[in-house]
């Protein structure tokens, strides 16, 4: 192994300078020499003018704020946390987390009972009644906002009578109101909720079929492949097996993803108190930490370290995979999949934005294009425009399609009239804009893997 | 098992990327690596070969190569590398580029109202070569505050270009923000956005053509920022040509550059077509070695390596601004695979006193053999199947020359070939 010496800008952690309750972004903020290329690869600045972009959002809000009479400009709320910008940055500036904060920071602040109270207390009523009037102000689209980032409660609620909520979501009258009274956009239609959870299924086929101290994961399946598409992760389970694999399936709540892209840190934080209290008991078990979707893998691997300070969370970050990516780096699948045909079937893949960074974005089309009967094309490195929750409110509505647009006409384009993708809320919008069959890459190698399937 | 290739090249720019497309062309199936998205995007897109030597302005490059210091990476790879680099340039950018009829330097006008010496320049450029004698009207916008109009025509006057030279800033037409960005530009006039004028709603070409119709007088060319359209560029300059009755050429802009974009968007297409598998997200921060051999590389995210096995390795990782090369106040060193950078203990010794003075940290980098492998402080190979090519070699200082782009294809190119020939033995 390397001996090469490590150098302090490369080894920046945030979380070594919590000293005070403040996180200390000066280091990343002095990085940034406004090249604007962050700026470039932004899919929202490009659609929205209104939108300053990823380096005014960053380093230069964060200096600014610096000065004590400059609140967090409501702009941070257009971001979609696609975090392109990351990727795209040649000096290394934590521009996510930059992003992550402000946006907790803009929320927190909007808090205003709080400060009412306290210019109660102080003897200023009328202060207090300024403060709640204008607080008001934004409180629908505040609740919205928390209703989307908490998608993990409304689909556990939704999971106890699924058909009954699959008809009240998309109930015409119900959608007028939603988006009438919170914003949520009625051109989309929500996603079904299957019969049975993943999790249901896994406790009914009585959890682990393979037992081996030597290969063991632990399946972090999301909200999404619980309640919505159980299909993916038991594609997952059933090829893991086939490995060889012991799974372990910790109880678990939502990465954070919708929490962070809408500010609301104090929910994603006690989320990931016992997601990483589960995680790392399993690692400590021996387990490798596995995620079907990317902007779960992303969650754990990075934002988790970047945000939060909390008791085995860089052992997790440094333990967490992707589904097909793991097996990628452990089993032989190149040639298990040489060996392998599946019944034909064209595809068009579509890299999410948090594969981008994790080097995942040409993965599935590497693997597939040499198993028998596939024929799988990759759409292009533009964003899918939904970005989880941006997507589903109504101001964004016509941006996240405007962002889609591109990868929309390159899906027609394509031979294939089935898409891949590996993110669910990618795979909404793919199926919005072209009515496409959207697959999971966990599906296909099942397909083309497990016996019986 | 894991992720094997015969080839893996580390880092995405102009070197890397020759590299790969080099190998895969010997049959080997290749594997590039880079950190982050491709550093083209920061480039002018002029491709230079060697445009000063000894601080005199050099007129042929091809003259040059063969008095250059025996450590130069020009002089390790030859002449004949530095043409086939060159050719495969010319292959990946086909009728984007021009400079292909001439060895001789083509003098370009800069943002900054220099002239630079170069040997490719992209096609959008070329109407606007600083030693044609014509009057040319430059045009800066306002808002775009990285291209000073009559300040850039004033430095080319004063440098004795031939033709007179003037420069006018105008408002870009239409209400867009003040802090646009380049792309911004350029997507309103590929899609001829329609923008609010004085005399009412026109689309936006013609609106911009107007804007300069009382600037023109007897201008015979007009040259603009790079930002006039990222995909129909011919388009935007044909329309604004046809309205203005005169030549229109666009003047390479610092980062984010269009040019550049569109050069590392045809070194992508030619990869993609190559078979290249390109990897990017993650530094390349530890290695597997053994006998002498590399035998894998892996990235790292926040803590967790991800290893990628080959036969041959190709280091492409940049030189002192692209951090192939680092340092601290102690030493200079390559942090990939801590290759020996030859440099003086003393770091007083490092640069010269004057800002524009010779500095000898501008040639630090990697010291190589003819076969272009890095070689310890014994000047013994570091290892078999290790070559370097680009930014990250020594023995070139690349701003002064004006050799960078040239240096990247000509290593690059010499690298790729002998790391696939290597592989496929």
């Amino acid at each position: 192994m390397s001996d090469a010496p490590t150098h302090d800008a490369d080894e920046f952690e945030p979380v070594d300078v919590f000293e005070t309750t403040e996180m200390d972004l000066r280091p990343g903020a002095d990085d940034c020499y406004k090249c604007s290329t962050c700026d470039t690869s932004c899919p929202v600045a490009e659609v929205d003018d209104e939108f300053p972009g990823p380096k005014f959002q960053g380093p230069e809000q964060w200096r600014l704020k610096r000065k004590e009479d400059h609140e967090i400009d409501d702009s941070i709320t257009s971001c979609s946390n696609c975090m392109r910008c990351d990727d795209a940055c040649p000096s290394s500036v934590p521009l996510s987390q930059m992003h992550n904060t402000a946006r907790g920071e803009y929320v927190e602040n909007q808090r205003f009972g709080r400060e009412a109270l306290s210019a109660l207390v102080d003897g200023s009523p009328r202060e207090a009644l300024e403060i709640v009037r204008e607080g008001q102000d934004g409180l629908v689209e505040r609740l919205r906002n928390r209703i989307l980032a908490n998608y993990h409660t409304s689909a556990w609620l939704a999971s106890y009578a699924p058909s009954v909520a699959n008809f009240v979501m998309n109930f015409g009258p119900a959608r007028w109101a939603m988006a009438k009274t919170m914003g949520v956009t009625s051109e989309r239609e929500f996603p079904a909720f299957a019969d049975h959870t993943f999790r249901e299924w896994w406790t009914a086929r009585g959890g682990a079929q393979v037992s081996n101290p030597d290969k063991r994961i632990a399946y972090f399946h999301g909200c999404y492949s619980n309640f919505n598409t159980p299909e993916v992760g038991k594609a997952m389970v059933r090829v893991y097996e086939e490995f060889g694999y012991e799974i372990l399936v910790p109880p678990q709540k939502c990465s954070g993803t919708p929490m962070f892209a809408n500010g609301m840190l104090g929910d994603a934080r006690r989320h990931a108190e016992t997601n990483v209290k589960n995680l790392a008991a399993a690692i400590e078990n021996g387990a490798e930490i596995v995620a079907s979707c990317t902007s779960c893998s992303m969650a754990l691997g990075q934002e988790y370290p970047e945000l939060f300070d909390l008791d085995g969370i860089e052992d997790v970050a440094a333990h967490t995979y992707e589904g097909v990516e793991y097996l990628r780096l452990h089993e032989d699948l190149e040639d298990a999949l040489d060996e392998a045909s599946v019944e034909g079937s064209e595809l068009a893949y579509h890299a999410p934005c948090h594969a981008r960074n994790q080097g995942l974005d040409t993965q599935a089309v590497e693997l597939f294009s040499d198993l028998d009967g596939v024929a799988i094309e990759d759409v292009g490195d533009s964003c899918s425009g939904i970005s989880g929750t941006y997507g589903w409110k109504e101001e964004k509505y016509d941006y996240s399609m405007e962002i889609g647009e591109e990868m929309f006409e390159h899906m027609e384009h394509a031979d294939g009239e089935t898409g891949m993708t590996e993110c669910p809320t990618c795979a909404m919008q793919m199926e919005h804009g072209t009515g496409y069959e959207i697959r999971h890459p966990l599906e296909l190698l099942e397909e083309a893997l497990v016996t019986g399937s | 098992m894991a992720i094997e290739d015969d080839v893996c090249v580390i880092g995405g720019g102009l070197a890397g990327m020759t590299a790969a497309l080099r190998a895969a062309r010997e049959g080997a199936r290749v594997r590039l690596l880079s950190h982050k998205k491709s550093t083209l995007r920061h480039a002018s897109g002029l491709v230079d070969i060697l445009g000063y030597a000894d601080g005199e302005l050099v007129a042929d490059p091809f003259d040059m190569l063969s008095l250059l210091p025996k450590t130069h990476p020009y002089r390790r790879v030859g002449n004949d590398a530095v043409r086939a680099g060159l050719s495969l340039f010319d292959d990946v950018t086909g009728d984007a580029y021009r400079g292909t009829h001439t060895d001789a330097n083509a003098l370009v006008a800069t943002h900054g109202g220099t002239v630079k010496p170069t040997a490719r320049y992209p096609a959008r450029v070329a109407p606007g070569l600083a030693s044609r004698d014509r009057k040319t009207l430059l045009v800066g916008f306002d808002s775009l505050t990285a291209f000073d109009a009559p300040l850039a025509a004033d430095h080319l006057a004063a440098a004795g270009v031939p033709g007179t030279t003037r420069g006018v800033t105008v408002a870009f037409p239409g209400d867009f923000r003040a802090d646009s960005r380049v792309t911004r530009f350029a997507r309103a006039l590929d899609d001829d956005e329609t923008v609010e004028t004085a005399s009412g709603s026109t689309p936006v070409r013609r609106a911009l053509a107007r804007t300069l119709e009382s600037h023109l007088g007897n201008a015979e060319r007009v040259g603009f920022p790079a930002v006039l359209g990222e995909e129909e560029s011919q388009e935007v300059r044909e329309a604004l040509e046809s309205s203005l009755g005169v030549d229109v050429f666009e003047v390479p802009m610092g980062p984010p550059s269009l040019l550049g974009l569109r050069l590392e968007a045809l070194f992508q297409e030619a990869l993609d077509e190559a078979g290249v598998r390109r990897t990017t997200g993650n530094p390349v921060t530890e290695f597997d070695a053994s006998d002498g051999r590399i035998q894998s590389v892996s990235t790292d995210r926040n803590g967790r390596p991800t290893p990628f096995h080959a036969d041959e390795f190709v280091l492409a990782t940049g030189g002192l601004v692209g951090k192939g090369i680092d340092s601290d106040r102690e030493e200079v060193i390559e942090p990939v695979f801590d290759c020996h950078v030859p440099h003086p203990d003393d770091r007083y010794e490092w640069f010269d006193d004057e800002a524009f003075g010779d500095h000898p940290f501008a040639r630090f980098g990697v010291d190589v053999d003819d076969d272009l492998r890095p070689l310890d402080a014994d000047g013994g190979a570091e290892y078999d199947n290790l070559r370097a090519a680009g930014g990250v070699l020594g023995g070139a200082d690349f701003a002064a020359e004006k050799s960078g782009s040239g240096i990247s294809l000509a290593t690059g190119h010499a690298a790729g070939r002998a790391a696939g020939a290597a592989a496929n033995q």
